[in-house]
């Protein structure tokens, strides 16, 4: 069935206990990632030369506490090594375990242990053992655990080595079970199940039966005799309770004379750090200088490699058009495809520094005393204190801030925390605010320091968080969801962080959002690309028309070029939508051609500068936001003779942008993550008609 | 009334008598939270909620209301 060269290695552990580590150790940068089939849960799998002849295939599994999963994640788990006929079914399961928190480690340990997989044990950081005043003796370990025992410090590169040798050897561990848990639970009921599935080990008909999800990998008869056993749920429950309880009895007796803890060695520097942290003053102050830096790094410090960014792709475009022969394909390559990747590539240092600093905070221990301080705030809203990730990615893009909202325990919390998390001001926003900022407010100070258009910046973070805040307690009040609370988070040591892990994780994400938000975004620039380049008769023979018109007039010929131009979008594809729902937004004080940047901006929000870039027939190269502004300052409404872009217009497409759910990327993945089409419509229309007549309102105060 | 986890004071400690099994998830075992052994409450959130305490050699944060559900015995 296997391939003899290639081991096929399952990593599995407790989330904390350096698994990720040791699997960047293991593969280096032999990575890859892909989705297992039908979830969204990333598969992360690499390569390792064992010797000259033997590889591993290592899959780095999610972090779990037990083989009984609680959410998406830690059901992979359970899935993967259950499923004998999977791609990912490992010939032998490494687990790797925390010295530091040894006892509740091995309880998944021994879970795994009773599926007769060979298992080896991984007791990581080592290094830690003599500060801790912690002794180990391994031999007498092993023996009573029937494992081989690896002992490593993944970060020190300690025991890699060994840890080959051991999976190379794998088909030589002993695959007993420690202890039996049917003697111990009730040995009737087991024999029956037993008996009710003879090919399988007992402990993969127990966890079959015991979990409420439905297996597709076994027979409709099996299934059938599951549902059967499932029908005494009490029992189960009951005998699930008890199962724990004595495999902490196991560990207990089996680490009694194996493992010692010398306590005068310990230091208290976890509690000291915890009294400042989580206190109730100086914590949320640490909590709000950390996340004011966080801004600082995406708003400041990220604005150098975007402007660099944004120069080289609108010269690579220039560059493209001057060699390649004129033609309607280099205008798609010029004028759609390479803009398009653009628009994905600048978002990469924002979203590059917030996870940064996000894994950052997650690889020392401090986000789970952020989730403690702000658990009870985020409660009353419906949300959960693990919202606050989500809420804070947010800023930089929706779509990964979607996806950290897995890890909610409960459904209700999970929910509302994905519903608002599009109201925070993404990065995709930050260009239209910026540039209708700049043609409406003016570039004063008040009070001598304050700048006003700052200030309006602040006001437009302020107002789409109090959206977020508002329209959670709107939906904790009206959802009628039942979902039990799991709140039970673990409060790891802290760590210093590991530079090569947070590297790994950075990249990683990134790839994540360019592979998965690039594909749409870059695919719309596409298309909106095409609705503006083609048309019906009148924009094909656009020049002759325009030509005939102002055949009398003296127009410089760059002045008639533009002319055609602007004929032509008026006769595009993209013009007669803009057209059509002109009558609709005019309400809001917009006309067809910010109706074009509007359907634009469903590719993506920023969009929306480029959109009038093109229909004002400007060039937005670089930052040089001057000539379109200057262009869009301009810009006359011919009904009234006025500003188009004047004080009551900017207001209300400052609101508009606020709160409509522009971006078909997050709608596709709340799809995927509430696995219904309700939801992303929800967000579309609520946010939509919030949006609308928020806008409207604005419009009419100020006209 | 039976005393609970959450009646604890900040670095007390207690051994965990009954868990009221309908209402604890499976997790909070599997966690190591289990009859007999002793818990220590290690702080309190600013708003007195959630509870941060050690227990069976872990560090872990659970709601008042799951606290409330775990009798103590001295």
């Amino acid at each position: 069935m296997t391939n003899d060269n290639v081991v096929k290695v399952a990593l599995i552990g407790n989330p904390n206990t350096g698994k990720t580590s040791l699997f960047n150790q293991l593969t280096g940068l032999k990575q890859k990632v892909g989705n297992y089939p039908g979830i969204t849960v990333e598969k992360k799998q690499g390569f390792c030369k064992l010797n000259e002849s033997v590889k591993a295939e290592i899959t780095d599994l999610p972090g779990t506490y037990s083989i009984n999963p609680t959410s998406l994640d830690e059901t992979l788990v359970l899935d993967t090594l259950l499923n004998e006929e999977g791609d990912a079914f490992p010939d032998v399961i490494v687990v790797v375990v925390d010295i530091e928190n040894i006892k509740r480690n091995l309880l998944l340990f021994t879970q795994l242990k009773d599926l007769k997989i060979p298992t080896i044990l991984v007791i990581n950081m080592i290094d830690q053992m003599n500060r801790k005043g912690i002794h180990i003796n391994v031999q007498k370990l092993e023996k009573q655990l029937n494992t081989k025992i690896v002992l490593a410090s993944a970060r020190k590169k300690i025991g890699i080595g060994d840890l080959k040798e051991a999976i190379l050897d794998y088909k030589n561990i002993d695959i007993t079970p420690v202890g039996d848990i049917s003697i111990k639970i009730d040995k009737e009921y087991f024999s029956k199940l037993k008996e009710a599935f003879p090919e399988f080990p007992l402990y993969k008909s127990w966890l079959l039966i015991t979990q409420k999800k439905e297996f597709d990998f076994i027979t409709e008869d099996e299934k059938k005799l599951v549902l059967k056993f499932r029908e005494n749920l009490e029992c189960i429950k009951r005998y699930q309770h008890k199962e724990t309880i004595f495999r902490y009895q196991i560990i207990n007796d089996v680490l009694k004379d194996t493992f010692n803890v010398d306590k005068s060695k310990a230091t208290d520097l976890r509690g000291v750090l915890d009294r400042v942290l989580t206190h109730k003053i100086f914590g949320y102050v640490i909590f709000a200088l950390i996340l004011l830096f966080i801004f600082q790094g995406i708003f400041n410090w990220a604005t150098y490699p975007m402007d660099l960014i944004d120069t080289a792709f609108a010269n690579l475009s220039s560059w493209t058009k001057s060699v390649m022969p004129p033609g309607t394909f280099t205008n798609l390559i010029a004028e759609g495809v390479i803009p398009g990747i653009g628009g994905v590539i600048i978002f990469i240092p924002q979203i590059a520094i917030l996870f940064t600093f996000i894994s950052i905070l997650e690889e020392t221990g401090y986000m789970s005393r952020v989730v403690f301080l702000m658990d009870k705030i985020m409660r009353k809203f419906g949300m959960s204190g693990k919202s606050v990730i989500p809420l804070i990615s947010g800023t930089a893009c929706a779509i990964p801030a979607i996806m950290a909202s897995r890890n909610i325990g409960s459904w209700k919390e999970r929910l509302i925390t994905i519903l608002v998390v599009p109201f925070t001001t993404c990065s995709a926003r930050l260009p239209v605010y910026a540039i209708l900022i700049a043609l409406i407010i003016p570039d004063k100070r008040i009070f001598g320091f304050l700048n006003l258009q700052g200030l309006t910046m602040m006001a437009m973070y302020l107002l789409g968080f109090t959206a977020a805040i508002s329209s959670s307690i709107l939906l904790h009040n009206v959802l009628k969801i039942k979902s039990k609370s799991l709140f039970v988070i673990e409060m790891p040591n802290y760590k210093l962080p590991s530079i090569k892990n947070i590297l790994y994780e950075v990249v990683e994400k990134t790839k994540a959002f360019i592979f998965g938000a690039g594909k749409i975004i870059l695919a719309l620039s596409i298309v909106l690309w095409f609705l503006a380049s083609n048309g019906s008769s009148s924009f094909k023979n656009a020049e002759e028309i325009v030509t005939n018109k102002v055949e009398n007039s003296e127009l410089h010929p760059q002045e008639l070029q533009k002319k055609i131009a602007s004929y032509k979008l008026e006769n595009s594809y993209i013009g007669y939508m803009g057209k059509t729902i002109e009558p609709v937004i005019k309400p809001m004080g917009y006309d067809w051609k910010i109706g074009i940047a509007l359907i634009s901006s469903f590719a993506a929000r920023e969009v929306f500068v480029g959109a009038l870039a093109t229909i004002y027939n400007v060039d937005s190269d670089g930052e040089n936001t001057g000539t379109i502004k200057e262009r869009m300052a301009a810009e006359i409404n011919p009904d009234t003779g006025e500003k188009r872009f004047n004080f009551p217009t900017g207001m209300s497409l400052l609101i508009f942008y606020a709160f409509a759910m522009q971006c078909v990327g997050t709608l596709a993945i709340v799809k995927r993550e509430t696995n219904s089409w309700k939801w992303p419509m929800l967000q579309l229309f609520g946010m939509g008609i919030l949006a609308y007549v928020s806008a409207v309102i604005v419009f009419n105060i100020f006209s | 009334m039976f005393k609970t986890i959450a009646n604890l004071q900040i670095g007390e400690s207690a051994f965990i008598e009954k868990l009221c099994l309908d209402k604890i998830p499976l997790k909070l075992l599997e966690m190591g939270c289990l009859p007999g052994m002793e818990v220590q409450l290690i702080q309190k959130a600013p708003m007195l909620d959630p509870l941060y305490i050690k227990v069976n050699g872990s560090h872990l944060a659970i709601r008042k209301e799951t606290a409330e559900k775990i009798t103590i015995v001295k």
